[in-house]
């Protein structure tokens, strides 16, 4: 069939029907631009809140979790036969070290794998911190300051003071906003921490820092594993959890059950795991977005839909002129469906940029998130892929509203309409 | 030459309730000739010229157009058959709107994609100058008056050089004037290229000018008439 003519069918109808046409244009731009809006604004809350929780977590995360030993120790001599069985009443968790066994090798080890980006040692511990009488819970954690920067963009979470300093001197610590207004201190105080074994230092504030996580600004601070393992009276080697980045994020579950096999004595955890419930909910956020712009979409398809229809009854003398001159059946389904075409892609193209200027607007709209939250304006993603969906989308819906009018019209019978 | 043969075509109008509009018709067309079918409203007459026109296929009997069978033959196969070998000029004018006159005359021709763009306008022009309308050819076909649409209509259906032009009451909508000019020229067009001309009439004038005059009744053919060999006239 000879398109060249058809399209010059298409578009002259459409320019001598102008109103109509820029209508039934304006149904798709209105409906690709809130798809775009909404997809956009939801993606980036999506995003917003899982870059808050992921800065900080890791991939996988290993560490020796406090267990019960499963072995008694009367079974030793006294294997269990037949029906006798060892019961133990009142069993305590065995009195264990939380440290990886290794832990400086099992690192290098894993960071020599292809899919891991880095590994960071970590030394956690329930401390006390005093500043004059009252004791603040909390907890302390030596870090490898270079590359917790590296995986954890710590230094991104200071608020004042730098994250180096940590390096520039012994018994330096940088504590969470909230427990800094807790004990009432600021850069260059000093603050009391003591252990739960009663092991006592006194450590120099050089930073404080805020995650826009409240529980975790009331309770953390940071340190060298030096520092660490020197106010737990520990050796160099002392590490209780290694927290792993890795390149590809969804294979962190996979990676984590390998992990695992090969490190029986040490606990494997996956974020998806640690997380359930953050990515239950941006799976809700996703689904509800997906409807609504599915929603959106099929109303601006009915409006096209009943917009062809419409043309094509005014145009049955023009249609059964055309095909009593030689014009085809699948002639007449291509100038309708081009026209339709035509209509959804100049909609489309149109939503796509009234969408994004209406995105960039909300992205540079003031949001009074409060004062943990580390955001001053609506989080706001701009992803090409979110375009280029909303053009397939609104190609797609177009293609299928025309469809059906454009193939009612091949089947016009002339003579009826000829002979009226 | 004989051009088109039709042989006991009879048809049935379903709705409301089955009737048998044509009872077996049967006539022969030769080449270059320009026959008029009269007969009162309700004769069939235009019936029979819809289903000559390859566009009403639900018929029964044989249809002949330049020796080719054309029963049994698909909507699309009748549709490019129209657009080479048949013109139409019917009675209320039916020209696109939107297009120019120039436009609606060259649409036939760039459907069969015969000759280049450049050749069609050029043999548009010389059709529309034919009919004399050629002045006109880039005016809005909505802007002209209903005796200028259809004298580009006629121009239309001559595009592809056709071998048979069918009118269904092609002056039927027309004053005295504008009827004189078309019909000159739908017998120009016979006489001088050679062109078969097939309308149905109601206008006496317009069936006396033309070579033979067939008259239906009631589904039947009741009477052929040469009006110019001293036949009587209507």
């Amino acid at each position: 069939m000879n398109w060249k003519l058809a399209f010059n069918i298409a578009v002259t109808h459409l320019v001598s029907k102008r109103r109509q046409s820029i209508i039934a244009m304006l149904g798709v731009t209105f409906g690709i631009s809130m798809f775009i809006i909404m997809i956009s604004f939801m993606t980036g809350v999506n995003q917003f809140t899982e870059d808050m929780a992921m800065d900080n977590t890791p991939h996988v995360r290993i560490y020796k979790p406090i267990e019960l030993e499963d072995k008694k120790i009367i079974s030793i001599d006294n294997p269990e036969k037949g029906n006798d069985w060892h019961v133990l009443l009142h069993q305590r968790p065995k009195n264990e070290l939380p440290k990886i066994k290794n832990g400086m090798m099992l690192m290098q080890q894993i960071e020599s794998m292809p899919e891991v980006l880095g590994v960071a040692p970590q030394i956690s511990s329930q401390v006390f911190f005093n500043n004059g009488p009252v004791q603040i819970p909390g907890t302390i954690n030596g870090i490898d300051v270079k590359k917790q920067k590296e995986l954890f963009a710590l230094d991104k979470k200071m608020d004042y003071g730098d994250l180096d300093d940590l390096l520039k001197g012994g018994d330096v610590i940088i504590i969470g906003k909230g427990l800094a207004k807790k004990t009432n201190v600021t850069l260059g105080d000093r603050v009391s921490v003591t252990t739960p074994e009663g092991n006592n230092l006194t450590l120099k504030i050089v930073g404080i820092f805020s995650y826009g996580i409240v529980s975790m600004d009331e309770s953390r601070c940071y340190a060298t594993l030096a520092t660490v393992q020197k106010i737990l009276g520990k050796d160099p080697s002392y590490v209780t959890d290694l927290n792993i980045k890795l390149k590809d994020i969804d294979g962190a579950r996979a990676f984590a059950a390998n992990l695992a096999n090969q490190l029986p004595e040490a606990h494997v955890e996956d974020w998806e795991t640690a997380n359930a419930s953050l990515l239950a909910g941006t799976a809700i956020r996703n689904i509800m977005t997906f409807v609504v712009c599915a929603t959106l979409l099929v109303v601006a398809g009915f409006g096209i839909y009943n917009i062809m229809n419409m043309n094509i009854v005014n145009k049955m003398k023009d249609i059964a002129i055309l095909k009593a001159t030689g014009f085809q059946g699948n002639d007449i389904t291509g100038i309708f469906l081009l026209q339709s075409l035509m209509i959804g892609v100049a909609g489309a193209l149109l939503g796509l940029v009234i969408g994004f200027f209406i995105s960039y607007l909300l992205s540079i709209t003031p949001f009074p998130a409060g004062e943990f939250f580390r955001i001053k304006t609506f989080p706001v993603n701009f992803n090409p892929m979110h375009y280029l969906t909303g053009v397939m989308f609104g190609f797609l819906t177009t293609l299928f509203a025309g469809y059906f009018p454009s193939k009612r019209a091949s089947k016009i019978d002339p003579v009826s309409i000829i002979r009226g | 030459m004989t051009i088109l043969k039709a042989d006991g075509i009879v048809k049935y109008f379903t709705e409301p309730e089955k009737f048998k509009v044509l009872k077996g018709v049967s006539f022969e067309v030769a080449k270059g000739e320009f026959l008029s079918i009269i007969g009162k409203s309700g004769c069939g007459k235009s019936t029979l010229l819809y289903i000559l026109s390859t566009m009403d296929t639900d018929y029964e009997g044989n249809l002949e157009i330049k020796g080719e069978n054309l029963r049994g033959k698909t909507q699309n196969e009748l549709a490019a058959f129209r657009g080479e070998n048949l013109g139409f000029v019917f009675q209320f004018h039916y020209l696109l709107p939107e297009f120019t006159a120039l436009q609606n005359v060259m649409m036939p021709a760039m459907k069969l994609g015969k000759y280049s763009n450049e050749e069609i306008e050029h043999r548009a022009i010389e059709k529309l100058k034919l009919v004399g309308m050629d002045e006109y050819a880039r005016k809005h076909a909505s802007k002209l008056s209903g005796g200028q649409q259809q004298r580009v209509a006629i121009a239309r259906a001559l595009v592809n050089d056709p071998a048979i032009i069918m009118g269904d009451e092609p002056t039927g909508n027309l004053d005295k004037a504008n009827s004189i000019k078309v019909f000159d020229i739908l017998s120009q067009l016979a006489h001088d290229n050679n062109q078969t001309i097939i309308t149905v009439t109601h206008d006496p004038d317009f069936a006396n000018g033309s070579d033979r005059i067939i008259e239906m009744e009631d589904g039947n053919i009741i009477g052929t008439h040469f009006p110019k060999q001293g036949a009587k006239q209507l």
